[in-house]
């Protein structure tokens, strides 16, 4: 009988030893450098106060978990070796004792107690969102961040970078497969940063596990917390609330650097965005539209509408020979600035710059086939958006 | 009629008979177990290396979805319902369930609700893709337009549950045999007229959950939507308010089947037995006041995130109770370890295991690090796999005899143990290390460094799902082919009125009532 169940068991494992053998040596040839793969077994202490305190507590809670453990383990498992019927142990008879419930009803609520006093200060200090020396608005979109520097007049979207073929294996996993995204989040070290976390569609949540930051996104409402990071470095997190297909591919990736560092960035920055203000203006030919707004539309709206923009039916509506794209400008423009409300389609008006507005915008109205001949409304240039939006 | 089972497919359809609708209760979660089951191996399958091999992230979540909702509401719960109509009457001393014509109306309109739910999956939109939890605005606004299959199923399930709920109680508290004072119940009666009390209790706050859904859904109000003065904040209140009590609904009568399989295999009376109804009944009552320890980060005021890490730190006292009083059972027992024997006591290990990250869980300023990774997901999956399949599986191991007045195969069980023992260890621990290096749960792809042990746990998982067939051969092996149990008690050591009737019992149990002194 086990003879022969011991080879059914080594015939059904064998084959999947051997595929996770393969499989591992793959994954290990494009790994990170840093703790991963086996080594990757318990909390990171992290750079910021927050980080440590809940480390120190997790290490607290596992040895007392463990001793407890140990102490209440040992007893079955001396009961489970010294008690067998087996070796003709005979069975007692008392069935109970007031004292020794009293007993182990006590002790557990001393332990708790204990327990209680680091848990209290940690949670009194990481509401504590007073003071900051910088303000980030954090706003997630379905798939995507936008980080706003409040006072600044600098803020971007963070997308996930990673190409959709690396996915679906057709084409390499980098390192950084699924943790790297178009623009990271660049923060000072050694300075208070208050975080105004909220979403504009579903509830979103914002988690860098080496900032001890976790913080739901809530649609309507603006969570707080903050940060202070000890430590230059890249430090990356992931969406941690359920927002829907895209879930798992809207990462974060935070850069701190020193505080030069970053007052010069935010220069760079500022300047940066002055000019693209400054292309809103210009009038743009139908090629330059189209291949800024192919580019465009892949990033912001093929997730959904699906890149032979067909949609997805019963989820996403069709843009190829919809007649939202080759109707009037009017509403293709309110579509675009102010989203429908009741559905998933989001208000870009707020999160693309005038230029991709436009260049998406004349993208749908001319690909796919669809082809609004020649009617001036086929192009769609900064301006008229900038007009629509100023005329609301 | 009156004196057996009707012929043919009536005798099921119409059964008023406590024992044939315990059977069907028990057949219907088994089917759902595995096509749950099934949902889990498509997202190990999918997550056994990292990029999207064999489904689309939308699918994924619609069986992450599907996956939880089959188990909770279809598996486990229903898997419980028909423990206790098997089991109530035995151990009380009664002919039937004191309701029987809603006993049949409970279970039949069960497989309804759950046909409403699947259909789904082949619908256009696809199933429910929102997680078990259906958070809104991701179930209301961004749903597809089946999600109103999923509330209809969920009113049929909550409303089944809530008959089978006031027949037990009624049935408890009115059917007992003469001399059967309530502290002389089995354990296995108590923890299962305390869970019908918080089915009461809660079923219908979870039926209000998904009434407010379809309001928002389909006639415009704005309950759960800010932008019309509502909140999505409150869904999560009311629905952990919902999904507190709930966890404990599944876990105890789990509770009650291992106080009566330890000391039956320790051969010596449960240890602590008045306070283990009173540690029940208090981890009923801290249940309904603790519900927003899921929801740490959602940005509550300073003040309720202290309370209700307080208050959650709480239950780990009566809960400990409950583990050192089976404990001190086996202590200076005469144990042997049949199958029965072997899944309790890794019930009370893994379930222990499961209690201890719950503690840490309970801790705020840490769960903040938890919170919706990897870890939740080992922790609850120690406890309701672990914790109320495991038990699930030990009283069906304990009982079939009972049931059938045949004996299982004792090396076949034993075995059919390890496999699940080893799998689920191997598929569920590593999940606490990558919950830990940060693997946020319900992903249906992740980064390079989390490959290793990812696929670990879906080889384990696999192992664990394969020693399900198992189980279901050795129980129709059972049926068709077993040994003939010995007549009443098949145990050395078992206590109880279940073992003073014939095997299997007579169709209408006791029908003079026994004296119990």
């Amino acid at each position: 009988m086990f003879s022969k169940l011991k080879q059914l068991v080594v015939y059904t494992l064998s084959p999947l030893l051997l595929l996770s053998y393969a499989g591992l040596s793959s994954a290990k040839e494009a790994s990170d450098s840093g703790p991963e793969g086996w080594g990757l077994l318990n909390l990171p202490v992290g750079v910021s106060s927050l980080s440590r305190n809940s480390y120190e507590l997790h290490m607290i809670l596992l040895w007392v978990c463990v001793g407890i453990g140990v102490v209440v383990f040992g007893i079955m498992f001396y009961s489970m070796i010294f008690h067998r019927k087996s070796r003709g142990h005979e069975p007692a008879t008392f069935h109970e004792s007031t004292k020794v419930e009293l007993l182990w009803t006590i002790i557990p609520v001393l332990i708790l107690i204990a327990l209680a006093a680091p848990a209290t200060t940690y949670l009194v200090e990481r509401y504590d969102t007073g003071e900051a020396d910088i303000d980030i608005k954090i706003t997630a979109y379905q798939w995507k961040w936008q980080y706003e520097y409040l006072g600044e007049d600098v803020q971007f979207m963070s997308e996930l970078l990673t190409p959709e073929s690396a996915i679906y294996g057709e084409s390499p996993k980098s390192a950084s497969y699924l943790s790297e995204v178009t623009e990271p989040l660049v923060l000072p070290v050694g300075k208070k940063i208050r975080f105004l976390v909220t979403a504009k569609d579903v509830i979103h949540s914002w988690w860098v596990i080496e900032l001890g930051v976790k913080k739901d996104a809530i649609p309507g409402f603006v969570n707080e917390t903050w940060v202070r990071i000890d430590e230059p470095g890249i430090y990356r997190g992931f969406c941690t609330e359920l927002c829907g297909k895209g879930h798992a591919f809207m990462p974060i990736v935070v850069n701190a650097v020193s505080e030069d560092e970053y007052s010069s960035w935010l220069a760079d920055k500022k300047v940066a965005v002055a000019a693209e203000r400054e292309l809103a203006k210009k009038v743009f030919t139908l090629d330059e539209l189209m291949a800024r707004g192919e580019a465009a539309y892949n990033r912001s709206c093929a997730s959904c509408h699906m890149g032979n923009g067909e949609g997805v039916p019963g989820a996403f509506p069709a843009l190829k020979a919809s007649p939202i794209a080759l109707g009037s400008v009017k509403t293709h423009l309110d579509v675009m600035v102010n989203g429908v409300a009741g559905t998933a389609m989001q208000a870009f008006g707020g999160q693309l710059s005038e230029v991709d507005l436009a260049a998406i915008i004349t993208y749908e109205r001319n690909a796919w086939g669809n082809d609004a001949g020649d009617d001036p409304d086929k192009i769609v240039q900064p301006v008229d958006v900038l007009k629509f939006k100023q005329g609301q | 009629m009156a004196h057996g089972p009707a012929k043919g497919i009536g005798r099921w359809l119409f059964s008023t008979n406590h024992k044939d609708i315990g059977t069907m209760y028990l057949w219907f979660s088994f089917s759902m177990f595995l096509l749950g089951g099934f949902f889990a191996m498509v997202i190990r399958a999918e997550l056994f290396q990292p990029g999207m091999q064999l489904i689309r992230p939308e699918f994924f979540n619609q069986m992450t979805t599907m996956h939880g909702l089959v188990m909770v509401f279809g598996a486990i719960m229903p898997s419980f319902v028909g423990l206790a109509n098997w089991m109530i009457p035995l151990q009380i001393g009664a002919p039937d369930m004191a309701l029987p014509r809603l006993n049949n109306l409970s279970f039949w309109i069960l497989p309804f609700g759950f046909a409403l739910l699947a259909s789904t999956l082949f619908m256009e939109g696809g199933a429910p893709n929102f997680g078990w939890t259906f958070y809104a605005p991701l179930s209301t606004t961004y749903a597809p337009s089946t999600v109103n299959f999923f509330i209809f199923g969920v009113h049929i399930i909550g409303a089944s549950s809530i008959m089978g709920s006031i027949n037990i109680i009624a049935t408890v508290l009115n059917m007992r045999a003469p001399g059967m004072t309530m502290m002389k119940l089995p354990l296995f009666v108590w923890t299962w007229l305390i869970t019908a009390f918080l089915l009461v209790a809660v079923m219908p706050v979870l039926a209000g959950t998904v009434t407010m859904m379809l309001m928002d859904i389909n006639f415009g109000t704005s309950f759960f939507d800010a932008a019309g003065g509502g909140d999505p904040v409150l869904f999560q209140h009311v629905f952990w308010f919902f999904g507190h009590p709930e966890v404990y609904i599944i876990i105890l009568p789990a509770f009650g089947v291992v106080s009566a399989v330890i000391p039956t295999f320790s051969r010596k009376p449960l240890f602590g037995y008045s306070s283990m109804v009173y540690a029940t009944s208090a981890i009923a009552f801290l249940s309904f006041i603790v519900w927003a320890h899921h929801m740490f980060t959602v940005g509550m005021p300073l003040a309720g995130e202290l309370y209700f890490m307080y208050a959650t730190m709480l239950i780990a006292v009566p809960t400990g109770v409950k583990v050192f009083n089976w404990i001190t059972t086996m202590f200076r027992g005469s144990l042997t370890f049949e199958t029965p024997m072997l899944y309790s006591i890794a019930f009370i290990i893994l379930f222990t295991i499961g209690g201890f990250t719950g503690l840490m869980m309970a801790m705020a300023p840490v769960d903040i690090q938890y919170h919706d990774t990897y870890f939740i997901v080992s922790h609850f999956h120690y406890v309701m796999v672990a914790g109320a399949v495991f038990a699930m599986t030990a009283g069906i191991y304990y009982w079939l005899p009972k049931w059938t007045g045949k004996m299982y195969n004792e090396t076949m069980g034993k075995a059919q143990f390890w496999l699940s023992f080893v799998g689920f260890n191997i598929a569920f621990f590593p999940q606490h290390f990558l919950g830990l290096a940060g693997m946020p749960r319900r992903y249906a792809d992740y980064s390079l460094q989390f490959a290793e042990w990812n696929m670990v746990s879906s080889i384990g998982a696999f192992m664990y799902g394969a020693a399900q067939l198992f189980f279901l051969y050795n129980v129709i092996r059972t049926i068709v082919a077993g040994e003939p149990a010995p007549q009443e008690k098949t145990w050395e050591g078992a206590e109880g009125l279940e073992w003073t009737l014939s095997s299997p019992p007579p169709y209408h149990s006791f029908s003079t009532p026994p004296e119990v002194k």
